[in-house]
């Protein structure tokens, strides 16, 4: 299963769009419930049931959603769920649902609908670069498609109702995921964080809620979804963003005037373990692909393209390699594959 | 910096969860992260968000009588006791149920509790009148399966008008 979506590398890591040497993607999630239904944390196996095939019809009906494919989540096996946590398209906690779910996925991967997560409906819109207005419009649509089949539960004062309160109102999450090595390099990353966590944003890892930061990629949301519309929240995460760009840049900038020569064996040295190395775990590929990024950014280095490294940082990890080499492999094992793959991929460029 | 958990090994994973400008760090060492469940993203996460939300709802619970831990949603039977423990609502109906007490939370939450954007145009307008028909007959059958007569009413009165609503557009 999968294997159209394995052998992409998914329009949201091209590596086009605005600002792409730095940010990666940029993200939208709307969450709905339907009226009169128990929501997922609570809701019994009939009442899941239902969900699936309501919201399942109701795509088969958007002509927004019309090329995707739908699944259900007892055909998904755990190899598979990893495989789609690591492209970002089911959530961890979606990994756990036990019956009775689906997922929708568009054939370029820029929408998911994942069903009976937390909340009935979460609808996601992805895009390379930074782009949160696209990805917001293409959400809202799906939303409004979604709305003509399925009546959503929803208060005049509180907006859109979820299981948790903090996604009540917009229940809109907007992100970035954010590459930021050169403020991690002038140690300002922390500050940096500080600004931003008191502009009423949060930041996370690679992976969302409770991750750890890899290969200096952090990700960037709002945190209230309440008391503000689905424009200002985006408009005012895109502000921060760009303020952070500009922080980014000049961090490089300086690093580029004041250790040059440090710089330039860093990414250097990085690319010649990339292509040289028989084992590599995954942070230290994601570590490494960091700092060829950053030369690549910087016009050190231009013997790889940021799609490549795009894709090297989905391919290289757990789940993909597996499905890449077609079998199961253990931790040790698979660090000789990684090492195999990424040495593959930058001879041939 | 040693870690937190254990006192003995260099801490070497740094969490940082601010929430309502509530900062909470952690610094850990690689096994103690990894107990925690930071190391793999897919393990429980770690989030203290369930911590947090009962933490604040109990705390608007002392203020206000106690009575509020026994009250139940009427529809999904879900009681505010677990709601606090859960952080997780049951159903739309939750927000009438505890409609006093979740204001005051959201507004903590989120500053405000007063909903600002897209409207959901809602009721037979913005739905399929036919498949809200059959969705309700569904739950009807199973309310009358499980006993819920109250709900098996309930519902076959919103049925009964929902067809009224369907007449009328069929003239």
């Amino acid at each position: 299963m999968f294997d159209d979506i394995a052998n992409q590398i998914g329009s949201w890591l091209t590596g086009d769009g605005e600002e792409s040497a730095i940010v990666l993607s940029s993200r939208v999630r709307l969450a709905r419930n339907i009226k009169e239904l128990t929501y997922p944390p609570y809701a019994e196996a009939s009442v899941r049931e239902n969900v699936v095939n309501f919201v399942a019809a109701a795509i088969g009906k958007s002509t927004e959603l019309s090329q995707g494919t739908f699944y259900r989540s007892e055909d998904i096996n755990e190899l598979d769920r990893f495989f789609l946590i690591e492209r970002h398209l089911i959530s961890p906690e979606f990994m756990r649902v036990e019956s009775a779910s689906g997922l929708y996925i568009s054939p370029q991967e820029e929408a998911a609908i994942m069903v009976n997560e937390e909340d009935h409906l979460r609808i996601q819109s992805l895009c390379s670069g930074l782009s949160l207005r696209q990805a917001l419009e293409r959400a809202m649509k799906i939303d409004d498609d979604m709305a003509a089949s399925l009546d959503f539960d929803y208060d005049t004062d509180f907006g859109f109702l979820t299981s948790c309160p903090t996604n009540v109102g917009t229940g809109m999450r907007a992100s970035v995921l954010i590459h930021l090595a050169g403020l991690v390099l002038t140690k300002e990353i922390d500050s940096v964080i500080d600004h931003i966590t008191k502009l009423g944003l949060v930041v996370r890892g690679f992976y969302g809620e409770g991750s750890d930061v890899w290969g200096n990629l952090f990700q960037v949301s709002n945190q209230t979804t309440l008391g503000r519309s689905e424009n200002d929240i985006a408009e005012s995460l895109e502000k921060v963003t760009t303020q952070i760009i500009e922080f980014e840049n000049k961090a490089r900038e300086r690093l580029v005037a004041d250790a040059e020569n440090e710089i330039a064996d860093k990414v250097w040295r990085a690319h010649g373990i990339l292509k040289n190395a028989r084992v590599l775990t995954s942070e230290e590929t994601m570590s490494l692909l960091s700092a060829v990024r950053l030369g690549i950014a910087l016009s050190i280095f231009d013997l790889v393209s940021i799609r490549t490294i795009n894709e090297l940082v989905l391919l290289s990890q757990p789940a993909h390699l597996q499905k890449h080499v077609g079998e199961q492999l253990d931790a040790a094992e698979r660090d000789v594959a990684r090492a195999n793959l990424v040495r593959e991929r930058l001879c041939n460029v | 910096m040693i870690c937190q958990d254990c006192h003995k090994n260099k801490a070497t994973v740094h969490v940082t969860h601010v929430i309502n400008n509530q900062k909470v760090i952690l610094n850990l060492c690689d096994e103690c992260a990894a107990r925690r469940g930071f190391n793999n993203p897919l393990k429980s996460v770690p989030f203290p968000l369930a911590d947090f939300l009962s933490s604040m709802v109990s705390k608007t619970l002392s203020t206000s009588a106690e009575k509020l831990a026994e009250k139940t949603c009427p529809v999904c039977k879900l009681s505010y006791d677990t709601f606090a423990k859960t952080g997780k609502l049951g159903c739309g109906n939750c927000f009438s149920a505890f409609r006093e007490p979740l204001a005051d939370l959201l507004r903590k939450i989120h500053g405000s509790n007063l909903h600002r954007g897209k409207r959901h145009t809602g009721g037979a307008s913005g739905i399929e009148p036919l498949k809200e028909e059959a969705r309700l007959k569904d739950e009807l059958k199973q309310a009358v399966s499980t006993e819920d007569f109250e709900r098996a009413a309930q519902l076959r009165d919103m049925i009964k008008d929902l067809q009224k609503k369907l007449e009328v557009s069929d003239v």
